[in-house]
């Protein structure tokens, strides 16, 4: 696999207070990487200075091995898409809300209409285009987030706790067709959550934030067997629950 | 009772027989009061877009002032708009005093408040995540505007609706600055309270269901809009 993203010394503050503080840290083509960490440790901040909506006080940025940091302009931010815990989904129908980026970049009508077609498809959510969003229940709201996010066919799609307030088999169902989807696209993700049987479902790499610092990164299932000495106990305090 | 219909009895015979003073006051009062929401929407909204979403230093103070005016009282706006444009004033050489122009300087005076104070509100009220997101799917500035402002449409048109409201209805600064010149800046509300300075009961009653039915279709109109089928 190679280097999709990296970046090198990223530090984001608030006033004088960082909040995050990232050495180095690498995002593999086709890799899912899951961030987890307890509330508070920093994990959206991440999110969206990785996803360019954040300009980090210092740090570099290399997407695809080319340094972006002073170019961090909208024809970046155009190649990743994100996904909130909240569906956030605009006044109007289902299917105008999954066109919304692709009409932003000003696609051809006849090519929005095939791609929302096809992702409405893909989410099982075509019976629901004509909708208003605001009619929607929480799991097909964020069936409608995350079409929206993929059908812009973003290198990397970032996902912050997108169902975290789903009822648990909603969101093992979509947990399921998410995971499908993004095999089957082959689609780079980056997935923060702060529930380990979400991300071990659906990680192949695990980073574990705490305090604004990444304290751990490797394959999930050995992040999760030998946690090191600053992971220890938030690590094993959520394995003892889930056993 | 019989007054009432008298005055509506009136009012339909001034319309029919086509009197051509009635139709000019009602032609400048839908001239003066329409350019009047027009300016104030176009300064208003844009204006209140700002105060609701930019943070800087003093947008509190200015959001009090905003706010202040809203309750301005039509007299004082009359007040300071003849002190502009009075001979001796700032304006004094454009001549603009008992003009029509002058009366939609006092109803911008009176209606910007209010579109700008309702559509900073409505702004304001916007979910910050929403922004961020909209960012993210990728939004030009100017589109993330164009978006964020039909997310808040029926907030903008309700604020249009209440700017509108207080122009149609306004006398007493339109009096102050136009003066009530036949022919020249005679409006509606400015001939009612001349008609009813006469003991003329039924024209003011005639002029006032003239007024009235003007306001109706305008409101309606403006109404429909707002609940218009949404799309994007």
């Amino acid at each position: 696999m190679t280097t999709l993203l990296m970046v090198k010394n990223l530090e984001v503050k608030a006033g004088k207070k960082t909040l995050l503080a990232v050495p180095l840290f690498e995002i593999q083509d086709g890799e899912v990487l899951g961030i987890m960490g307890p509330n508070g440790a920093g994990k959206s901040t991440f999110i969206k200075a990785l996803a360019l909506l954040e300009t980090p006080a210092h740090g570099a940025i290399f997407l695809k091995e080319k340094d972006i940091t002073n170019d961090l302009t909208l024809e970046m931010r155009r190649k990743f898409a994100v996904a909130m815990q909240q569906p956030l989904l605009l006044d109007t129908t289902v299917f105008n809300n999954v066109a919304v980026g692709l009409k932003l970049r000003k696609l051809p009508r006849q090519e929005v209409k095939s791609k929302v077609s096809a992702w409405l498809e893909k989410f099982q959510i075509s019976h629901l285009a004509k909708k208003q969003a605001s009619t929607l229940s929480g799991g097909e709201a964020q069936r409608v987030n995350l079409a929206r996010a993929m059908v812009v066919e973003p290198d990397i799609l970032f996902l912050d706790e997108p169902f975290s307030a789903l009822d648990f088999p909603t969101k093992a169902q979509l947990l399921k067709d998410i995971k499908s989807i993004i095999k089957q696209t082959d689609t780079t993700t980056v997935f923060v959550s702060h529930d380990l049987m979400e991300l071990r479902y659906l990680s192949d790499t695990l980073a574990i934030l705490m305090d604004g610092e990444l304290k751990q990164t490797g394959p999930t299932e050995e992040v999760l067997s030998s946690p090191n000495a600053s992971t220890a106990a938030f690590i094993n305090e959520w394995k003892s629950l889930l056993s | 009772m019989e007054l009432l219909l008298e005055g509506l009895k009136k009012a339909i015979e001034m319309i029919l027989s086509g009197d051509p003073e009635i139709l000019e006051i009602t032609l400048l009062t839908l001239r003066v009061s329409i350019t009047a929401v027009l300016v104030s929407t176009l300064i208003g909204i844009p204006a209140g877009m700002f105060l609701g979403l930019a943070r800087f230093p003093g947008r509190k103070l200015i959001l009090a002032i905003v706010n202040i005016g809203m309750g301005l009282p039509p007299v004082v706006a009359g007040l300071w708009i003849t002190l502009f444009l009075w001979r001796s004033g700032p304006l004094g050489e454009l001549s603009w005093l008992y003009t029509p122009t002058a009366i939609i300087m006092a109803q911008i005076l009176v209606s910007l408040p209010i579109v700008t104070a309702l559509t900073s509100t409505a702004f304001q009220q916007i979910n910050p995540k929403l922004i961020l997101q909209v960012k993210a799917l990728g939004a030009t500035k100017l589109q993330l505007f164009w978006i964020l402002m039909k997310e808040v449409k029926l907030a903008i048109l309700a604020a249009v609706i209440a700017g509108f409201g207080r122009v149609i209805a306004e006398v007493g600064a339109a009096m102050m600055v136009g003066g009530n010149i036949s022919g020249e800046t005679r409006i509606l509300t400015t001939s009612i309270v001349m008609e009813v300075s006469k003991g003329n009961f039924d024209i003011a009653l005639a002029l006032s269901f003239i007024l009235m039915t003007l306001a109706f279709i305008i409101t309606f109109s403006l109404t429909y809009l707002q609940q218009r089928k949404r799309s994007l």
